[in-house]
C-alpha cells in the first residue's frame, strides 16, 4: 500500500539509505519496479568531458555553433581513426573490436549499477568481469582454433586446450555460476538476480555481436567495411535529408526522425554502398580472406579473388536502358550483395537505434556514457550496428560461402580410423562420379 | 487443469466446493506452520522464514490442488502424514510415468521434453508478469510466445537437419527450408524484435524492457537446456536416462541422509540441507549410477544412437555396441583388493563415465537447486506454480537438472564422440571442387600415413 511504501522512497538525489530495514528495502525495490516512468528521478546528467584545447579554440563562438563544431570535429576524428586502423591491418582491427566490446559492456553494466544502486553488492563487479572473460575465452577459442590451425598444431599445450576447449570453457563458466550462488546475501537476493540477468543479456548482445564482426572480418575486410560504412552513411544521410526536407515524424520513440530522412537515407545508402564496393572490390587487400601465415607469423591477405570479385557484364534491364543510355554494364557480383546489405542497414538497422532510444528513456539516461565529447558513449555510436553484424554473418553463411574447408579437415582428422576410411570411400566415389578425380589407376 | 475443485471454485466463496476447499487449505496451512520443522519439503523456504520476509503480512495460502479422490482416501490421517503420503504418491506417479515414456520410445520422449520446456517457460514468464504486474502490457504475451516459437524453430531446424538428413534431402520444400535455415530463423526473430520496438508505449518503457530481458534470459535457460537434452537423447537413451536418474536419486538420497543423520547446515540459502545429506547423497548416487549403468549397458535399445530409418519412417535403435558398452576386465587397485576380495572385475567402460556424471550430479547439480531457491526468495514465491500437488510447479522438479544437460552434452562432445561423419560428408558436398580435391588428398595422405590404406593401388 502507499502508506507502507512512503517509508522507503529513495532520496531525490538518488543516494542510498544505508540503514534501511529489510522490509523497507524490498518495498522500495518493488516501488522502483512498478512506478510509471514519469515518477522515477532522473539520473544526474553526465559531466562535460570536452578537452580543454577544443574549449579554448572554440571559446569565441556561441554555444549552438560550438556544439556543432565539437560534434563535427569528433566525427572527423573517429573516421580518421577508422581509416588508420584499416591501414594498419587485420590484427589491429581485431584489437579495436575487442576494446570496443569491452567498453560497451562496461557502459551497460555501469548503467545497471546506477539503476539498481547496486555498486556495492558483494563480489558483483568481479563476477561481471569474470563472466565477460569466460564468454570471450569461449568465443575466441572457437574462432582462433579454426583460423590459426597451423600455429596451434605446433604447440602441445595449445593442442590440449583446443581439444578440450568446450569442457574448459564450461568449467570456467560453472565456477562463476557457483560463486554467484555462494555470494547470494539475504537482504539483496532480488538485486543480485537482477544484476545477474542484466550481465547475461549484456553479454548476449555485445559479445556475440563483436565475435560475429570478427568472423565477418576474416571472411574478407570488405565484409567488415561495407556494412559498417553503410550504417554510418545511413545515419549521416538520414540526418541530412531530415534536416533539409524533414516533415513527417517517423516514430514516437525518436521524435527527430522523419520519413523523408528515412527514405532519402535509404536511397543514398544504397548508392553509396554500390559505389564504395566498386572501389574496394578491386584490391586484393580488402577482398581476400584473412589468413595466418605461420612462417612469417603475420596475417596475409593474398589470394585469387573469388568469382564475386571479378568483373562481369550485366545486361541493363530495358527500363533503365532508356534512363542511362547503356546496354550492358560491367559490375562486380559483390555489388549486388552490397545492395542487400545497404537495404538492411537502412531499413532494419534503425530499429537497433530505436531500441537503444527506448532503453535510454526507460532508464532515464541521456547518453550511455560521456566517453566521446558531443556524442555520448561508445554504445551511442554503435547502437545501429547491433543487428548489422548478425545479419552479415547469417547472409554470408546462407548465400555466400560454404563451410570452412580447414575446419572440415580438422574435424575429419579427429574421427575414428574406421569412420575416416568409410568417409574416404564415400568422398572418393563422389569425386569420381563428378569427374573431379580420375578413377582407379591413379588411386 | 481439469481437476475437481478448480481454481474458479476455490476463489468463489459462495460455492460449497470453494468454501470447503478454502477451509481445507487454510487448516492445512495452519497445521503446516506449526509443523514446519518436520515438513517434507527440504527445498523451499520454511514458513517461518517466509513470514519474516513478507514483513509480517499474512502469506497467501497455496490453493490445494490435490484431487478429491486422494483427499477422501486420506481424510482420516492427520495432515502431517497426509502431506507425506501426497508427496509420496505423486513421486511414485512421476517415476512410473517416466518409465512408461521410456518404454514408448524416442519420439514420445522428444515430445515430452518439448512439453516440459513449454510449461517451464510459461511458469517463469507468469512469475515475471506477477512480479511486474505487467499482464496487460500491449502485445507482450503474444511476443513472448512468438520468441519461444522462433528459438525453438531455430534449434529444431538445426537438429532435424543433422539427424534427418536423407529425409530432408528427398522432400523439396524441406530442402530449401534447411538450406536457408539460419536466414529464415533470423528473419523470424527480427520480425519479433521490430514488433517489440514498435510496441513500446510511452509510460511503460521500463516494464517492457524488463519483460524483454526476462523473456530472453528464460529462453536462454529453458530452451537451450531442453535442446541439449534432445541431443544427448539421440546419442543413446542411456545418455538421457542415467543423468536424469542420478539427479533424482541425489535429491532423494540427500534428503534421506539428511533426515536420519543431518546435523551441520550446508548453506544459508537452503536451511534444510546438511553436509551429512550432501556427502551421503554423493556416495549413494555414485553407487546408484554404477549399478544403473551396469544394468542398462546390456541392452541395445539404450546404448545405440537413435537413428531415423528412411524406409520404415520410424526411429530405430539398432547397432553394433561401441567399445564403451562392451565388458572389459579391469584390475582392481591394490587398496581395494583387500577390501573387496577380487583381483579383477568385469565392467563396462561406460560405468567409469557414469562416475563422472554422478559426481557432477551430486556436487554441482545442487547449485542449480540453490539458484532456484534464491530466485524464489528474491521474488517472494513459495513455488514456481501449482501444477503438481505437493511438489509445486514443473520447474521445481527440474531445477537441479539445469546444469546437468549442458554438462552431459559438453562431456560427450569433449570425451566421447567425435564429429558426426554424415554431417561432415554433407558439408563436404557443398564445397567447391578444388577445395574438395584438396581435402580428399590430405585425408588420403593421412590414412596412408596411418597404414589404413595399404598401397596406392588398393585405394
Amino acid at each position: 500500500s502507499w502508506e507502507q511504501s512512503f517509508k522507503g522512497f529513495p532520496n531525490p538525489d538518488g543516494s542510498v539509505i544505508s540503514t534501511l530495514s529489510e522490509v523497507d528495502l524490498e518495498e522500495r525495490l518493488h516501488e522502483l519496479d512498478l512506478r510509471s516512468d514519469s515518477d522515477v528521478p532522473d539520473v544526474p546528467p553526465p559531466t562535460d568531458s570536452t578537452p580543454e584545447i577544443l574549449k579554448r579554440a572554440l571559446s569565441g563562438l556561441s554555444a549552438r555553433w560550438k556544439n556543432w563544431w565539437i560534434r563535427g570535429i569528433l566525427t572527423l576524428a573517429m573516421i580518421s581513426v577508422f581509416f588508420l586502423i584499416i591501414y594498419l591491418g587485420s590484427f589491429m582491427l581485431m584489437l579495436l573490436v575487442l576494446s570496443i566490446q569491452v567498453k560497451c559492456y562496461h557502459e551497460i553494466i555501469t548503467i545497471g549499477y546506477r539503476v539498481y544502486h547496486s555498486y556495492d553488492l558483494p563480489w558483483f563487479r568481479s563476477l561481471s568481469w569474470y563472466f565477460l572473460l569466460c564468454v570471450n575465452y569461449f568465443f575466441y577459442g572457437e574462432t582462433v582454433a579454426d583460423y590459426f590451425a597451423t600455429f596451434v598444431q605446433r604447440r602441445e599445450q595449445l593442442q590440449f586446450l583446443i581439444r578440450y576447449h568446450r569442457f574448459i570453457s564450461f568449467a570456467l563458466y560453472l565456477t562463476g555460476f557457483c560463486m554467484f550462488v555462494l555470494s547470494l546475501v539475504k537482504k539483496h537476493y532480488r538485486l543480485q538476480f537482477y544484476m545477474f540477468a542484466w550481465t547475461h543479456v549484456t553479454l548476449l548482445i555485445t559479445v556475440t555481436q563483436s565475435h560475429l564482426v570478427i568472423q565477418n572480418l576474416f571472411e574478407g575486410m570488405i565484409w567488415f567495411l561495407v556494412p559498417i560504412s553503410s550504417v554510418i552513411c545511413n545515419d549521416i544521410t538520414a540526418y541530412i535529408f531530415g534536416f533539409f526536407f524533414g516533415r513527417t515524424p517517423l516514430i514516437k520513440l525518436s521524435p527527430k526522425k522523419t520519413w523523408e530522412g528515412f527514405i532519402g537515407g535509404f536511397f543514398s545508402t544504397v548508392v553509396f554502398g554500390f559505389i564504395f564496393s566498386y572501389f574496394l572490390a578491386q584490391h586484393q587487400y580488402f577482398v581476400c580472406p584473412v589468413e595466418y601465415n605461420s612462417e612469417t607469423n603475420r596475417f596475409v591477405t593474398e589470394c585469387e579473388p573469388s568469382e564475386l570479385f571479378q568483373m562481369k557484364k550485366y545486361s541493363v534491364p530495358p527500363l533503365l536502358q532508356a534512363a542511362l543510355g547503356w546496354e550492358t554494364v560491367n559490375m562486380y557480383p559483390f555489388q549486388m550483395h552490397s545492395i542487400a546489405l545497404s537495404t538492411f542497414a537502412s531499413l532494419i538497422g534503425p530499429f537497433g537505434g530505436f531500441f537503444a532510444s527506448g532503453f535510454k528513456r526507460a532508464f532515464k539516461i541521456k547518453d550511455f556514457a560521456d566517453t566521446i565529447p558531443g556524442h555520448g558513449g561508445i554504445m551511442d555510436r554503435f547502437d545501429c550496428q547491433y543487428l548489422m553484424a548478425t545479419f552479415v554473418h547469417v547472409y554470408i553463411t546462407s548465400f555466400i560461402r560454404g563451410p570452412n574447408p580447414s575446419k572440415l579437415l580438422k574435424q575429419l582428422l579427429i574421427l575414428q580410423p574406421e569412420q575416416q576410411l568409410s568417409v574416404y570411400k564415400t568422398l572418393k566415389s563422389h569425386l569420381v562420379e563428378k569427374g573431379i578425380l580420375q578413377p582407379s589407376l591413379r588411386g | 487443469m481439469g481437476l475437481p475443485g478448480s481454481q474458479e471454485d476455490i476463489y468463489n466463496p459462495f460455492s460449497t466446493t470453494g468454501l470447503l476447499q478454502s477451509l481445507h487449505s487454510l487448516s492445512l496451512f495452519n497445521l503446516q506452520e506449526s509443523e514446519s520443522e518436520n515438513k517434507l519439503d527440504a527445498e523451499t523456504a520454511s514458513d517461518s522464514e517466509s513470514r519474516s520476509e513478507f514483513g509480517g503480512s499474512a502469506p497467501v495460502p497455496t490453493s490445494d490442488d490435490t484431487p478429491e479422490v486422494l483427499n477422501r482416501a486420506l481424510s482420516n490421517l492427520s495432515s502431517r502424514w497426509k502431506n507425506w503420503w501426497v508427496r509420496g504418491i505423486l513421486t511414485l506417479a512421476m517415476i512410473t510415468f517416466f518409465f512408461i515414456i521410456i518404454y514408448l520410445g524416442p519420439m514420445v520422449l522428444m515430445t515430452i521434453v518439448m512439453c516440459v520446456q513449454i510449461k517451464c517457460f510459461h511458469e517463469i514468464i507468469t512469475i515475471g508478469y506477477n512480479v511486474y504486474h505487467s499482464y496487460d502490457l500491449p502485445w507482450f504475451r503474444t511476443l513472448s510466445w512468438y520468441f519461444l516459437l522462433c528459438v525453438n524453430y531455430f534449434f529444431y531446424g538445426e537438429t532435424v537437419t543433422d539427424y534427418f538428413f536423407t529425409l530432408v534431402q528427398r522432400e523439396e520444400p524441406l530442402r530449401i527450408l534447411s538450406k536457408y535455415h539460419r536466414f529464415i530463423s533470423f528473419a523470424l526473430y527480427l520480425t519479433g524484435f521490430c514488433m517489440f520496438v514498435l510496441s513500446l508505449v510511452k509510460k511503460h518503457y521500463r516494464l517492457q524492457f524488463y519483460m524483454f530481458g526476462w523473456t530472453h534470459v528464460t529462453l536462454l535457460i529453458v530452451v537451450t537446456q531442453s535442446h541439449l537434452i534432445i541431443h544427448n537423447l539421440f546419442e543413446g537413451m542411456i545418455w538421457f536416462i542415467v543423468p536424469i536418474s542420478c539427479v533424482i536419486c541425489n535429491d532423494i538420497m540427500a534428503y534421506m541422509f539428511g533426515f536420519f543423520f543431518g546435523r551441520t547446515p550446508l548453506i544459508k540459502l537452503s536451511p534444510k540441507k546438511t553436509w551429512e545429506g550432501f556427502i551421503g547423497g554423493f556416495f549413494a548416487t555414485v553407487l546408484f549410477g554404477l549399478l544403473l549403468s551396469y544394468v542398462m549397458s546390456g541392452y541395445r535399445c539404450f546404448t545405440c544412437p537413435v537413428e531415423f530409418n528412411n524406409d520404415t519412417n520410424s526411429f530405430t535403435v539398432d547397432c553394433e555396441p561401441s567399445e564403451l558398452f562392451q565388458l572389459q576386465e579391469y584390475n582392481i587397485p591394490l587398496v581395494l583388493q583387500s577390501v573387496v576380495g577380487w583381483k579383477t572385475v568385469r565392467m563396462y567402460p561406460f560405468q567409469i563415465h557414469s562416475i563422472a556424471l554422478s559426481t557432477f550430479a551430486s556436487l554441482i547439480g545442487p547449485f542449480g537447486g540453490f539458484f532456484a531457491s534464491g530466485f524464489k526468495r528474491a521474488f517472494k514465491i513459495k513455488d514456481f506454480a501449482n501444477t503438481i500437488p505437493g511438489h509445486g510447479g514443473i520447474m521445481d522438479r527440474f531445477d537441479c537438472q539445469y546444469l546437468m544437460a549442458t554438462f552431459v552434452n559438453v562431456y560427450i562432445a569433449s570425451f566421447i564422440r567425435g564429429p558426426n561423419p554424415s554431417k561432415l560428408i554433407q558439408q563436404f558436398l557443398t564445397l567447391r571442387p578444388d577445395q574438395q580435391l584438396h581435402i580428399f588428398n590430405t585425408l588420403k595422405a593421412h590414412l596412408v600415413d596411418k597404414g589404413m590404406l595399404g598401397s596406392l593401388e588398393d585405394a
